[in-house]
Parts: structure tokens; sequence; C-alpha cells
């Protein structure tokens, strides 16, 4: 059974549904607060999965994720890219999505270029929402078939239940060019698009989610931990038994990557 | 890319300072979603000058020793963000006409600054202070009406200060040590004028009665008090915490005579009244008497699932083998009256932590929320007011109110940023509208939490440690209880701006961390007592954990803000975020080492226990005050008050008289402003800020249906992930009976128990609480309402049998206007209620869910219109109340849950605000399919009465043909009747009465209303 970790800190505040998700996937599961890590960041060479959870880490004071990030960009960056190296599949909703860009695990260098020794500088922000207001509804998404990310592989469910929620006030992607968008398309980057037409912060290409080149770490604004049983779904009560007895999507990424870390484990 | 650095001379020039000022902005060409919603709000304001657009930036101010190397550093990597942002050192040029900045004032908490220092001492390893404020560049507009614009919509003058030029001050102020002064107040010489003249000028809010107990028991110790121990006699008194109008002894006298088409309560039997030989009552305390008293008799008959009744800060059922749940509901309307955002903020800030402080703590795991405001954008014209005539004068917003709608948008903004940080789901709630809200709003947040069955009791022991954890004390929230146990008056912004206070939730979250870290150690609980630090400060905590053993207290222990506090605002100071818990000696250090590990402040306050049982303050070894824990506790002089109750036909009834003939509206027409009437329009504006699915455990969330537009009963959760048990939560609100509270009472618990229901909870597992808002009881006939809603409550729950686990009141609810005119609020009785459902797949949302299926009215329509909207807005010439059958009402509920948990029926909806019409249009909108109507099946009332009556304890449910045949003979017993059928056709028609509405139109006047 691989070992989870989730890191939590001042603010975060899905971490226990996130151990959860794992949990049901099949994983073992252990939440460690950030201060422990910083002190000793070899903990996360023991770990074959990695959540980075949702919340408002350090209050969202300056940015979304702007402190945590700033707290881990030196001391955690480095055991960071050894798991992504050593193959260890990262999920980062939402406020982990929002750190992830800042201390430069996402998106990544380019296929088959190294990872950076120290931090890069972001080249991605998660913007405030057009509406310059917090949002929480559930979206249609696209989840793109070509991309390279270990956590969507495979998933293609039917309109009725390919939604995700999401819910924050910072997830406008944007991207320091248009070249840098059209090179995540190219690498297979982008994992996750917003239905056109239900995009809910105005994020640039309706971009929802993109991973590394590696297709392990995966940020998206998202909460794939929110559905993860039917009861989840905001229609449940509308679906047909057949669709009952299916996976619900966030669950299945969630078995996707535990998939991925255990074969990992026994190759 | 780098984030670019401008640097810029601050208009003091190359004066020294070691206060950075830095300023970070969209870089050009990207959006200012801020500076954007700055103007869509300045424009709503209705000024003849508009801003044509806003920049808005983030303005940091940082005190410490930093070089310019370092000042460009966390411009660069900490507050600006590379891909979008630009900084600037100093104070850019102004960009439009005009600008304003905000900052908090000095003392005000910036929730905001504490994160930053950590970062930057981090980052750079030197000791700053930070305070963050905005700046707003508006165009085509002048200073002054940006100054307007900043009072009207960015700022509120208590807590901010409004700058138009960049504010760039030298040093941030700082407090000065004081000489410790131990002030005594000379009682003994007072007469009852001077008594009564300290008690007001003192804001000390207690009764003549009262000072002259406090002024016998220190003639009886042959001394004076101390400042300190009339304050902490003050707290411990204040309506607020005491809540001594509920447990007085009451006289009430009914003068309805038998001509009165609602009838007397029958008195005779009911446990602790009397009945005097005038024909009046005597009650012996109101709250023991009935809402107590109903619990106990329920439990009593066999009712063994409540674990916690009316003791500790929230009530606790049993939920499942090994958990309990408890729930909280509180108000906090005064505070919300003058900084609507500050005072919503820490209302669910303290009913989180009445949650964490139940029993050895409990997990927050949803929040609720109901307010009541006037009428939002035009409160002038509300249709009750109108029809009373009254001169546009008299509509004039009084002075010293903000306007309603400043004051809903900035209670869910406080709302939203404080639950939403938390973590915790706020997922039920409601909001209505009265023009007598208008200076006195109503801000009730509810709270629920889970916890293990074996840790729902906890008490200090002898030796324990008074242990503090959280934030630190300042000045900020002195006389919050007594505040709230006042009248408001138009002077009450300037005179208690200090009892308002902005929240802190990271703060918050952050204890809660370290509260349940130590609860759930590996050594087991930490702690033997918890209790929150809420109104009255260490002053309630200490003196209600230590009610039994006394304590001794050192003053100078409390991690300050800043210094200068005296022992008395250290001792009685409510700033937010703190907790008390009772820690045996040799658990300390273990304490320490979570609280160190979560960035949480400890200290330690002093002991539990003294030889006498009492409560000794102390300030560097100095005694600063000693008190009794029997006189502030027992001390209290118990009195009498006066209640009458005149039947509400001789005062004139609330309901404006019918309208003629011609000025009568059509159904048709009926129906659509009935569905953008604000108490029933859709709240998604609200709900959807909220994060109402975080700690994924939503079942049942409030926006339902095929668009997700649907108004849901009841919010469905699972407060144990790894069960499909349920829990459903609702509320009940019947503020339209207010001609009578005995039926309002019983009208809302109905209500509650309905929405409950209809999702899929047990009715013979639901706990309910009471929250009265009341204006001043002073007024026997305020008096007379209250008891006889609280009647209603005992009637009711004894008929439902749902047992009160808790409540709280705030009894002093109006406004004092400058010309001396007192705005009541209407009495108001929320009933919040929990349900447990068995198996959460089995519950049922509101939505209309297949075309071809029957729709059936479940309970009986009576002939009456008083209390609906519709008489709101049109008026009726009925005399009588809708009445609740309280033999009829409980057991449809319990038939309703049968059909639920039989699965024979698609869909549910609570028949209430609106009546049976707009239940019927809500279903359609949220299924996205029409309806056939048929009244003939309804008794012969008028249609005006069918379908917009707002009789209680109705039903409507969709039935599937193959089902149907089953759900008749199931109610076979109970008034029922088959009204039409769903259909694939987008449009909602009545046979016979030639109405018919595109689904469209419905929906679009339903959404309208609240889509800010």
């Amino acid at each position: 059974m691989p070992n989870a970790l989730i890191i939590t800190t001042a603010g975060i505040n899905c971490d226990r549904e996130l151990a959860h998700a794992f949990t049901l996937a099949g994983a073992r599961v252990e939440s460690i607060h950030l201060n422990r890590l910083l002190d000793d960041p070899a903990l996360i060479d023991r770990f074959q999965l990695i959540g980075l959870p949702g919340g408002f880490s350090y209050g969202d004071a300056i940015a979304a994720g702007r402190i945590m990030a700033a707290l881990m960009r030196q001391r955690l960056y480095p055991a960071l890219v050894r798991a992504v190296e050593r193959g260890v599949p990262i999920i980062a909703p939402c406020n982990g999505f929002q750190i992830a860009v800042q201390i430069g695990l996402l998106p990544g260098p380019a296929p088959g270029e190294p990872w950076p020794e120290t931090a890069p500088k972001p080249s991605i922000a998660l913007a405030q929402n057009a509406s310059a207001r917090f949002v929480d509804r559930w979206c249609r998404v696209e989840l793109l078939a070509e991309s390279c990310c270990v956590w969507t592989h495979g998933l293609d469910p039917a309109d009725e239940t390919r939604l995700l929620p999401v819910a924050h006030g910072e997830g406008r992607f944007i991207g320091e060019s248009d070249t840098l968008i059209q090179r995540l398309a190219d690498a297979g980057q982008i994992a996750v698009r917003f239905a056109p037409d239900d995009n809910p912060n105005g994020s640039a290409g309706d971009i929802a989610g993109i991973c590394d080149a590696s297709g392990l770490v995966l940020g998206l604004m998202p909460h794939p931990e929110r559905y993860t049983r039917w009861t989840h779904h905001p229609r449940w009560t509308r679906l047909a038994q057949s669709k009952l007895d299916e996976k619900p999507l966030g669950l299945a990424m969630f078995h996707n990557a535990v998939a991925h870390a255990t074969q990992a484990a026994t190759v | 890319m780098d984030a670019g650095v401008i640097e810029a001379f601050t208009r003091r020039g190359s004066v020294p300072t070691n206060l950075l000022r830095i300023e970070v902005r969209p870089k050009p060409g990207q959006a200012d979603p801020a500076g954007e919603a700055a103007c869509r709000q300045a424009r709503s304001l209705g000024l003849s000058d508009s801003p044509s657009r806003i920049d808005a930036a983030s303005i940091y101010l940082i005190q410490g020793p930093i070089d310019e190397r370092q000042a460009r550093r966390l411009a660069e990597e900490l507050l600006a963000d590379p891909v979008m942002e630009d900084a600037t050192i100093g104070a850019s040029p102004a960009r439009g006409a005009a600008m304003v900045e905000v900052h908090p004032r000095p003392g005000v908490m910036d929730p905001n600054a504490e994160a930053i220092q950590c970062a930057v001492q981090s980052m750079l390893g030197v000791e700053v202070q930070v305070r963050t404020g905005r700046r707003y560049d508006m165009h085509a507009v002048d200073n002054e009406t940006a100054e307007l614009v900043a009072k009207r919509c960015l700022a509120n003058p208590v807590v901010h200060a409004i700058h138009t030029e960049p504010y760039h001050p030298q040093a941030f102020p700082t407090g000065t040590p004081r000489e410790l002064r131990i002030v005594t107040v000379p009682l003994d010489e007072m007469d009852d004028e001077s008594l009564q003249k300290l008690s007001r000028e003192g804001h000390l809010f207690l009764s003549l009665e009262e000072m002259k107990a406090i002024q016998a028991d220190y003639r009886r110790l042959g001394r004076a008090p101390r400042e300190i121990e009339l304050e902490t006699l003050a707290q411990t008194w204040s309506e607020h915490c005491v809540h001594k109008t509920l447990k007085a002894t009451i006289r009430y006298r009914d003068e309805t005579d038998d001509s009165d088409p609602n009838p007397r309560i029958a008195m005779r039997g009911r446990p602790g009244h009397e009945i005097n030989s005038d024909g009046s009552v005597t009650i012996h305390n109101l709250l023991k008497s009935t809402i107590v008293a109903a619990t106990n008799e329920l439990i009593a008959d066999g009712l063994d699932w409540c674990l916690s009744v009316f003791v500790d800060n929230a009530g606790i059922i049993a939920f499942d083998e090994e958990h309990a749940v408890c729930f909280k509901v509180e108000t906090h309307n005064h505070p919300s009256a003058i900084e609507p955002y500050g005072g919503a903020a820490t209302g669910i800030g303290g009913c989180i932590r009445d949650v964490i402080g139940t029993g050895l703590a409990a997990k927050p795991i949803a929040a609720t929320d109901i307010f009541c405001v006037a009428h939002p954008d035009h409160w002038r014209q509300s249709p009750r007011h109108a029809r009373r005539g009254l001169s546009s004068a008299q509509h004039d917003l009084p002075a010293g109110c903000l306007h309603p709608r400043r004051i809903l948008m900035e209670i869910v903004a406080g709302v939203r940023d404080y639950g939403n940080r938390m973590g915790i789901p706020t997922l039920n709630g409601a909001v209505w509208f009265d023009d007598d809200y208008v200076g006195n709003p109503l801000v009730y947040c509810g709270c629920v939490g889970v916890m293990p069955r074996d840790l729902v009791k906890g008490d200090p022991h002898p030796g324990d440690s008074i242990i503090v954890l959280g934030g630190r004390t300042g000045r900020d929230g002195i006389h919050g209880a007594t505040f709230s146990s006042a009248e408001l008056t138009d002077v009450h912004a300037d005179e208690f701006s200090h009892a308002v206070q902005i929240g802190n939730p990271m703060t918050e979250k952050k204890l809660l961390d370290v509260v349940l870290a130590a609860r759930d150690h590996e050594d087991g609980c930490l702690f033997t007592a918890i209790t929150d630090c809420g109104a009255g400060g260490f002053s309630s905590a200490v003196g209600e954990m230590g009610e039994q053993l006394g304590a001794e207290v050192n003053l100078e222990q409390a991690s300050l803000k800043y210094e200068g506090l005296s022992p008395t605002e250290i001792w009685i100071s409510e700033a937010q975020e703190r907790m008390v818990l009772a820690v045996p000696p040799e658990r300390i250090e273990k304490l320490q080492a979570v609280c160190a590990l979560h960035d949480v402040q400890m200290c330690e306050l002093g002991t539990f226990g003294t030889d006498d049982r009492e409560l000794v303050l102390r300030y560097d070894g100095t005694e600063v005050g000693r008190l009794s824990m029997e006189f502030l506790h027992e001390g209290l002089p118990k009195t009498t008050r006066d209640a009458v109750w005149s039947p509400p036909a001789s005062r004139g009834l609330n309901s404006p008289p019918l309208a003629a003939g011609e000025d009568r509206p059509s159904i048709r027409e009926a129906l659509l402003a009935l569905l953008a009437h604000p108490n029933i329009a859709s709240k998604r504006w609200i709900i959807r800020q909220y994060d109402h699915e975080v700690q994924g455990a939503s079942a049942v969330t409030p926006l339902v249906g095929a668009d997700g537009e649907g108004p849901s009963d009841a919010a469905v959760i699972l407060p144990v992930l790894n069960s499909n048990r349920g829990l459903a939560i609702a509320n009940g609100l019947a503020t339209g009976l207010r001609d009578d509270p005995y039926l309002m009472a019983l009208a809302a618990v109905d209500e509650c128990v309905r929405n409950l229901v209809c999702v899929g909870a047990d009715p013979s597992r639901i706990a309910i609480l009471d929250n009265f808002c009341w204006p001043s009881c002073d007024d026997p006939q305020e008096l007379g309402g209250l008891v006889r809603a609280a009647e209603g409550c005992y009637d009711a729950a004894k008929a439902y049998r749902t047992p009160f686990i808790s409540g709280k009141d705030s009894l002093n609810n109006q406004f004092a206007t400058e010309d001396g005119r007192t705005i009541k609020i209407p009495p108001t009785l929320l009933i919040s209620g929990i349900g447990i459902v068995d198996d959460v797949r089995n519950c049922v949302t509101m939505d209309f869910k297949a075309a071809g299926n029957s729709v059936v009215v479940v309970g009986a329509t009576q002939e009456s219109l008083v209390g609906s909207h519709y008489a709101e807005v049109y008026g009726c010439a009925d005399k009588n109340l809708p009445r609740v059958d309280l033999d009829l009402g409980p057991r449809i509920a319990g038939t309703m849950h049968a059909l639920i948990k039989r699965e024979l029926v698609e869909s549910v909806h609570d028949c209430s605000d609106g009546g049976l019409l707009v239940a019927i249009a809500e279903m359609c909108i949220a299924g996205g399919l029409g309806v056939a109507l048929d009244l003939s099946p309804l008794p012969d009332l008028s249609p005006q009465t069918l379908l917009f009556a707002e009789s209680p304890s109705r039903f409507v449910i969709e039935v599937s043909p193959s089902n149907l045949r089953a759900v008749q003979s199931q109610l076979a017993e109970l008034p029922f009747a088959v009204v039409g059928k769903t259909r694939g056709e987008r449009t909602l028609d009545i046979d016979g009465l030639e109405c018919a509405w595109p689904l469209d139109k419905i929906s679009g006047a339903w959404l309208g209303t609240l889509d800010w």
C-alpha cells in the first residue's frame, strides 16, 4: 500500500477530505505540518504520493498561496523535485495549485529538460476571478485525451457526470505569454479545461488544470477530492441507477495515481 | 519576466524613516477585477457623479530595519506576482482625477498583517511590523466625490481611516506602559439617581435594583467595590450572558376576550405556571417552565438521545454509536448594525468557538446564517410602509443607520470571508426583509460540530492551570456584552466603536487545529475543560469555568497586542479568537509543544481552585480584585416582571387591508411579484459566495436540481466521512405571524421540521434551538409576546417530540432615532434544527424529476391569508391567523418520512413562504419541467387563498404513476389532493383560471431580485 503525504499548515482546510480521497483509493495517509517539513525536508522522501491541499494558507495574505510558497521555495523545492524524479504523483487542487505555480513545480521544465537546481521564477499566475468574487459551483469540464497527465489518464465519463466542483476567489489562469500556453498545449500539459460556456473565473483558454511534462504533477482549480462518492454530485438525485454504479470522476483520478504509485513500487 | 519595481519618492521626500511603503498593482494590460468591482459598487450608489474607472492597488507599510536591497527583494519576491503585477517602492503618482486610500485605524485588527510579518521575517531575518491598506485611483470624479464613494462603499469610518493622498506615516503608533492604578468606586454614598447615572455612563447597563444589590453586598463587606469588580458583575449579570428576562418570574395577564378569533392559550397544568385568583398567571422562570421543561418531559418520556442540553456552549445529541453532534446559534446584531462586515465575521467566529468549546471540544462541520434587514434597494417603497401612508420624511434613512443594501452586502462578505477561511461549509440560511430592521439588523450565525461520544463533558479540577490559547488581548471589543444588552441609538457608532471588531479567521483556524490536536493527543486529551472567550472576555470565561472551584488570575501574564492596557481592560476585553482551557500542570509541556508546531500563542493566566470559592485577580502580585463566586453567580436579584397580552385585533393587525377591487392584482401578476419578493427570491448570489462544500461531506447542497438553481429545503452532510449516516440542517422563521408570537412559534417549529423531513431526516430524531430577537421587554406588551412565543415553543416541541437542546436570546432590539422615535424590530423567533438521516442515499430533493408524474398537496389549506407574503404585498381581509394543528402536523411529518423511506416519492418540497403556487413554481424551475394544475380537488376556497395562503404543515410531492396508488393509500387518513401533472412543456398553467406562465418568465422573476 503506497504512502501518501498531505502537507498542511495554518489555513489549509481541505486536508481531511484529500486524505479521505487517498484512503478510499487505497493509500495509507499521513498529514504533516509544514513547520515539521521545513525542519526536516527529507521526510518527503518516505512517500510515494503527495497532496498539496486546498484552503487559505496563511489567510491568502498578499495573494492566494503566496506566503506558503515563499516559505516552501527554498527549503522544500529540492525535495519535491526529487519526489517527481522518483516518479511520485503529486496533486495540487485549488490553493495547492496556486502554491505549485509559485514554487516552480508547475509548469516545470519542457519535455526532456532537467528540473532547475533552485526554484525558478513563476511563469503562471492564478489571478483574482474576473468577477472579483469567491465562487462555489460545479463546472462542466473537458479532460484532454492527449494529455500526459497520470491522474486523468484514460478517464472519459459521460456528459452528465463529467463535472468538477470549484470553490475559489483567485483561479483565473494567466500564462506569462501566449507562447507558453501553446507550448503547454503542444506538450500535452493541459489536463483539464472548463467547458467554454462554463468558465467560472475567466481563465485563459478555459484552462482548469495543468500537469508537468512527466504528467505526475497535476495542479487544478477544481476539487476532485470533493467528488469521490455519488452523493457529492450536485444532481445525484436525478442520475439513473446505472450511472451510480460507475466510479465518480474525482475518485477515479485518485485511483489512477494510487495505481501508478503501486506499479512503480512493484517494478 | 520580473515584477517591475518602480521607485518613487514619497511626498515626505528624503526624510529618513524606517517605515517602508510598497504599492502593488496589476501590470499594464492585465485585468483589475478589484478596481472594476469597486467601480460597479460606486455606480450602484446612485450619486450624481460616478467614477468612470477605478484603479485598485494594495499598500504594504513595513516598519523595521530594511535596506534598499531588501526592500526590492520584498517587492519582487514576496509582494508582487512576477507574471501579473508591478510594485512601487514609495507612492506612485496619481493616476486619475482623485484618489483615496483606506487603512485600518490604529488598534483595529489587520488580519493579513501577522502572516506577512512572519513571511518577511523568514525571508530577511529581521523583525518587522506590517500594516496593509488599499488605494483607489478614481477617474472623472473630484476629491469630494471620491471621498464620498469611499465612505459609502469602500470603507467604514468606524474602523477605517480614509486618506486623500498616499499614506506614509513616519512610524506606527505604539502603546505606552501605564502605571498600575486601582480605582475604587464610592458606591456606599450614592443615591438612586447616582447609581443609575453610574450604570449608564459607565456602560454597565445594570438596573437600579441590581446596582442596589451590589451596593448592599459591599456594605456587608464594609468596603468600596473596585472598578474591576463592578465590571465583572456587569458582564456576568448582563442580559447577554445571563438571560435574566427569560429566567425572571413573570406575571402574565391575557386581555383576549371570548369573541376573539384567536383564542387564549390554555395555561392550566403547565409546569412552573401558577394561576392567580385575578386570572393572571405567575410563571417561575419562563425559560425553565417552557423550553427547558419540554425537553425534560420528553426525556422523562423515554427520548434517550439527548446527551447535553442547555448547560454547555452548545446542545449535544447522539449521532451514532461512537459520535455525537452539537449545535449552537448565536446572534451578533448590535455590532453588525455599526460595522456589518466585522460584526457578522466575529459573529460566525464566536459561534464556531462555542462549538469548539463544547464538551471537550467538537470539530465544526457546518455553519448556518440567517439575516434580517430592511428592504434592500427600495426600502422607502416597501409595500407595508407605503400602505401605512407614511410621509416621505419618515421614509428617509434615519441618521446613524447604514443603508440596508450595504448592510446585507457586508454581512454576507463577513460570513463569507470568515467561514470560508475556517474551512467550514456555510450551507443553510435565510434572509428576511422588513423595514423595521432598518436600525437594528439581525445576524444569526449557527455552527454544527461533531465529537466522540465520550468527550461530551469537561470540568476543571482544582489545581488545573488556566491556559489561554489564540489571539492576543487588546483594547478591542470592550463592553461588547453590555453593549449588546442595550438599545441602539443614532450615536452608538461613535460611542461604541470600541465594541466593534474585525475578526482574524487565521488565528481561529490555527486555534482549532491546536485544540483538535490537543484533544486527540496520543497521550489522551490534554485538557479537562475548555470554553471560548466570548462576551465578557476572560471575566466570563474564567468566571464560568471557575464557578464551583474559584480561581486565581494573574492578569499581567496575558499576551497583549500592545502595551498600556489596564488590568480591567485585560480582564473584560473581548478580543477575538481566544479560548480558555483547564490543563493539569503535568500536561502543560505537551500542550506547549502542540502550540509551537502550529505557531499558536499560549499563556498561563492562573489556577483553578481557591479555599473559599473566590475569584482573585492580581496584577504583578498586587491584588486588584476579589469576588465571591457565590455572589457573582447567585447574587443577581430575582425580579418579578409584568407581561400583558392584548389581542392583535385590538391593536390593529399588521397585514394592511385588502386593496380595493381594481387594484387587486391578477393571479398571473401576483405569482411573478411573489417570486420576485426578496424573502422568496433565489439567494444564489449569497450561497455561491460561501464555500458550502468544503470538508467534502455534502450529500444535499443548498442548491439542487437540473441547473443547480433549486432552493433545497435543507442541507445534508456526512458528519463521519466513512459512513452513510447523514445530518440534515434547516431552519424555520415565521415572522409573518408576528401578530401572535404563540402561533409564530408553532409555525416556526413546524416549518423547521418540515424542511428537515423534506430531504429525508427522521422526524423522531430532530433536535431544535430557539433564538429570540425581541424589542425591549421592559414594555409589558413585548414581554407578553415573548411569553406567548415561549409557550408556543413548549407546545410545539412536545407535539413534534423535538427537544430544544440550546438557545439564546437578544432582547433589546430597537433603534432610537435622532428625532425621538423608536423603531422596534418585529418580534423574531428563529428555530434551527438538525435531524438524522439514516442513509443519505435515500435523500430526496425538491426538483421535479420527470414528466407525467402526479403533483400532490399534502396537508390542509386554511381559510386565512394573514401573515402571508400575498397579504404583505396586497393586503387581506381575514381576521384569524393560520394555526398549526398540533395533532395533524406531526402525523403528516411522520407519514411523509415513511413515503420517503419507502422510495415512493420523486421530489418533496415544503409549502411555506409564498404559498402553494410559489412552491410548485420553484419545483418547476429546479426541475426544468412544466406542470398543468387543476385546483378542483382542493377545498372550496378562493383561488387567492388556495394558491397564496401560507397554511402550515403542508408539503408538495411528486409521485410517479406506478407509485400513486401506494401513496394515496398511505395518505388515506390525512388531507391531501392530487392537483396536477408534470410535463416536458416548459409552462406552468392552471386549468380554469386562464393562467399560464412560461418557465423562463417565472425563473427570471425569481432569480432577478437578488442577483447582485
